[in-house]
């Protein structure tokens, strides 16, 4: 393998990002947008707007962090008994009742997960925007796992419906979900959409511009 | 066709080698995967996809749990624990779990069969493109390995209360998530891409 010092950008070529393959743009029309010959995706030498879409999807979903993480995600009735639970007071109550994996897996995957992910392309979009050059081999790798990991968040959203679906069946309790699961729905798939947005050779444009 | 190949994640110009079977080339300066060779991966994909298509119509039409409680025993399938949300008025849930458990790994199985049995057969479909990156863009999408873990989790959570029976679609639907990994993992986009660029050329 050749590594050539140069990016397909420098060199005036755009990687299609669709079906990666190398194209040299033709000049086009007014109005005209260059397309990939090979698969017909739009191509654009990075994502289009990828810093403000990002920064919006970031932004919406902080926001509603806030009540996906206060209001309680479920309400379950027993014999005349009411009890909301928030996704930390269900993780506390694991907890308390010895199930400590299962408290763990919520944990990571409701409040851990979540929140880091936010953390996360909150610095990478700083890190860019402020043009550091601070370990980008590093940060392209946080960014492949924050994408990766991102989905496995869904996973007390699906809990919940299995639930409500099961026990409202069952006699002997039901379980409704409260305001917070929808909330925190919402937080997972904005997130997803916000790592989807971020464009990972922003981090290295920056090292190019010293370069030049 | 061109060795020359900008990486996905870096935009570095790298000149590809040739790969031996089974191989990778990585980035030099990122450290990404730009191209992995896989062996027989349209037929490899093609066989996976077609025994997801039966598992997911098993997992659609059998029960998946039944819940015990006395002498009293109610039974749920998929597609009905889907439909009672709906009627409890949790529209939104509701339609999460439809699209991503039912609805987007269906797609991703009917495009993918609608990919890779022309390719494999040597015959050719309109809209082939669109399809395959329809197909790329659903991946994520497809939630079922994490549902899973949440029918494991409220397994643990309703053991108490209730005996739980897993039912013929849990199984299905385990094995499922096997197959539709195994495919993933043994697609190679590249060899698909240059596939249904051929025909494109003579045009």
């Amino acid at each position: 393998m050749t590594p050539i010092e140069m990016t397909a950008k420098g060199a005036g070529m755009i990687s299609c990002n669709s079906c990666h393959m190398l194209c040299r743009p033709q000049p086009l029309k007014n109005n005209q947008k260059p397309f990939c010959p090979r698969c017909g995706a739009a191509l654009h030498s990075r994502k289009k707007n990828s810093l403000s879409r990002c920064w919006a999807l970031v932004i919406a979903s902080s926001i509603l962090m806030i009540p996906a993480q206060i209001l309680p995600i479920t309400i379950t009735s027993a014999l005349g008994h009411t009890q909301a639970d928030t996704i930390v007071s269900g993780v506390i109550y694991f907890m308390h009742t010895g199930m400590w994996p299962i408290a763990l897996v919520i944990f990571v995957a409701s409040v851990f997960v979540p929140f880091s992910k936010l953390l996360i392309l909150t610095l990478l979009m700083l890190s860019v925007q402020l043009r550091w050059r601070w370990r980008p081999r590093d940060r392209t790798l946080i960014y492949r796992v924050t994408e990766i990991v991102g989905r496995w968040s869904m996973v007390d959203v699906y809990v919940v419906t299995i639930l409500v679906a099961l026990v409202k069946l069952g006699a002997v309790a039901t379980i409704d979900a409260g305001p917070g699961a929808a909330y925190f729905a919402g937080v997972v798939i904005l997130t997803m959409f916000a790592a989807e947005k971020f464009d990972p050779r922003l981090i290295w444009d920056a090292m190019e511009d010293v370069n030049e | 066709m061109s060795a020359l190949l900008a990486c996905h994640e870096c935009d570095l110009l790298t000149q590809l080698p040739p790969l031996p079977p089974r191989g990778a080339a990585y980035c030099p300066r990122c450290g990404s995967v730009l191209v992995r060779s896989k062996p027989n991966s349209i037929e490899r994909s093609l066989a996976l996809t077609l025994a997801s298509l039966i598992l997911f119509a098993v997992a659609i039409s059998f029960p998946f749990l039944a819940m015990k409680t006395g002498g009293f025993e109610q039974q749920s399938n998929l597609v009905t624990g889907v439909w009672l949300l709906y009627a409890q008025d949790m529209t939104g849930m509701a339609t999460v779990v439809f699209l991503t458990c039912l609805l987007f790994p269906l797609l991703q199985i009917s495009t993918l069969l609608y990919i890779l049995l022309p390719i494999y057969l040597k015959y050719r479909v309109p809209h082939a493109m669109q399809t395959f990156r329809f197909a790329i863009k659903l991946q994520p999408w497809c939630m079922m390995e994490v549902f899973m873990l949440g029918i494991l989790v409220s397994l643990v959570k309703l053991a108490k209360l209730a005996e739980i029976v897993p039912g013929m679609s849990l199984w299905a639907f385990a094995l499922l998530i096997i197959t539709s990994a195994a495919q993933v993992t043994v697609l190679n986009p590249h060899e698909v891409w240059e596939a249904l660029e051929v025909p494109n050329d003579s045009d």
